[in-house]
């Protein structure tokens, strides 16, 4: 899922300034499992709204706001409380808050940062595993990514800063090329250490990505 | 043909040293400390070292040809993309720089400018073989180039990694890979550098150890606690802390490393950090 957090109240305070009526989006999806854009933080954000002296003239909360099309119908069938207001204060990921946009020619204020694709480790505790490289190479990796784990996204091995199999960027962290190393003798396999792994090739992800389903 | 090269090849005891570019400029103090290095076979340009941004060592090499000293052009890819490092690679063979050495880089998130984007678009084995390309005559789609490199490449391996078998198994890829000579991070650890060259002797690359002179107890730690791959163990540091005159201490614990360096390696890679003036008290046999 995307991993979101709200933006600082300071930060918010500047982009909703002049602005007095607000309508609130959330999304159920990914912003509400990091209790960054859910039921809760949308009330939330509309009790400290109304405590600022700003009027919230209404809010939904999306099924999936990433969904171009079910976020602009959503919207669409609150189009009144849209209509009173001066922006829309979204509490989504970019991509939901790029459906709303899309959707409505009204100013829309992002109310999160987006950090990445990610994994739960257990509630409210997120970690990165994949950076959606389009050239996926964890069959070789004992399904630890490299491009990702890796601080550097070395695709030949440890650079010389690991110690003790730590990671040179995060002594916190392991190295990812120890995990590959570690799991890859346990499975009694040499994997990706067999070969030189070539050059990647960046050139297909496309940006913006775009993708469709051939029939 | 380089003089590290000859050298290496010839089968002598190689010397060589480092030199960062100015943040700036001016390389009046660059040059001037080159000059004090002349005795030494290469000098080390680094680039951006330990992601602090300073003016290219491209340029600062090719000044150092200019003056007669040769260089040898570290170039990481933490900096630039694979048509970066080629344009740089050809701009070096143009001016007369031979002797490269080939490194990742160290992580964006140490230096002065933490907020940059880190590159990687290759990692040091991949960019070994690019060089191996160039000199081949191609780049890396295939296409010719008009006037072929040549290079002498080189690589850099941290002989007191743990897991040994993992860091070795990168060390053999380089190799593999095109790496002819291979600098070392800073080793002070007798034992474990027997360790390694018992694993490297046999693949028949050149080593040069890295010796780096400490200065002091304090010195020592830094290194521990903020300089990847380094390790000063508590009995040098012990020895520094009791010297009347630390750095003579210092002086004296690096000549016991070159001794080290003279029976199990091929040369050394001398970081003597502001005290260049020392380099003949610490070869002194």
């Amino acid at each position: 899922m995307i991993i979101s957090e709200q933006k600082s109240k300071e930060e918010l305070l500047g982009s909703l300034e002049g602005k007095d009526r607000l309508f609130l989006v959330g999304c159920a999806a990914c912003a509400t499992a990091c209790k960054a854009g859910g039921e809760d933080e949308v009330f939330k954000m509309q009790e400290w709204l109304v405590s600022l002296g700003k009027e919230v003239t209404g809010s939904v909360i999306i099924d999936e706001a990433c969904h171009i099309m079910r976020a602009g119908r959503d919207l669409r069938q609150h189009r009144f409380e849209v209509e009173e207001a001066e922006a829309l204060l979204v509490l989504a990921c970019g991509a939901g808050i790029q459906s709303i946009s899309s959707s409505t020619d009204k100013q829309v204020i992002g109310g999160l940062n987006s950090l990445f694709l990610g994994n739960i480790r257990r509630f409210g505790q997120y970690e990165q595993k994949c950076s959606l490289c389009g050239e996926c190479i964890l069959n070789e990796t004992a399904g630890i990514c490299p491009v990702t784990t890796c601080a550097k996204g070395l695709l030949n091995g440890p650079c010389g800063g690991m110690e003790e199999g730590r990671c040179e960027a995060d002594r916190e962290i392991d190295c990812a090329w120890n995990l590959i190393f570690e799991r890859l003798k346990k499975q009694g396999r040499q994997g990706v250490f067999r070969r030189s792994v070539q050059p990647k090739d960046w050139g297909k992800i496309r940006k913006p990505g775009r993708h469709r389903i051939k029939q | 043909m380089s003089l590290l090269q000859q050298q290496l090849e010839s089968g002598r005891f190689v010397v060589t040293a480092e030199i960062a570019p100015p943040k700036g400029i001016d390389v009046t103090d660059a040059l001037a400390k080159a000059r004090v290095l002349a005795g030494v076979t290469a000098v080390n340009v680094t680039d951006n070292q330990g992601a602090n941004m300073r003016m290219t060592p491209l340029a600062l090499a090719a000044l150092l040809v200019r003056e007669g000293v040769e260089p040898i052009l570290q170039l990481t890819c933490r900096d630039r993309n694979r048509m970066a490092l080629q344009s740089d690679l050809l701009g070096a063979a143009a001016l007369g720089i031979e002797n490269l050495l080939i490194l990742s880089g160290d992580h964006a998130r140490f230096g002065d400018h933490p907020g940059a984007r880190s590159v990687f678009d290759l990692d040091s084995v991949q960019l070994l073989q690019v060089v191996a390309s160039l000199e081949a005559g191609r780049d890396m789609s295939g296409r010719p180039l008009s006037g072929v490199p040549r290079f002498f490449a080189g690589a850099a391996v941290t002989p007191e990694a743990e897991p040994f078998e993992l860091m070795f198994q990168k060390f053999d890829k380089k190799i593999d890979s095109g790496a002819r000579f291979f600098q070392t991070q800073a080793v002070f650890d007798g034992t474990k550098l027997e360790r390694f060259m018992a694993a490297a002797r046999p693949l028949g690359v050149p080593v040069l150890v890295g010796v780096l002179l400490l200065k002091n107890a304090r010195m020592a730690r830094f290194l521990n606690e903020n300089i990847p791959g380094v390790r000063v163990p508590q009995g040098l540091i012990e020895r520094l802390e009791g010297a009347v005159k630390p750095l003579e201490e210092g002086v004296a614990i690096a000549r016991e490393m070159v001794s080290k360096a003279r029976v199990l390696c091929q040369g050394v890679h001398l970081m003597t950090l502001g005290f260049e003036e020392r380099i003949p008290d610490i070869l002194a046999l």
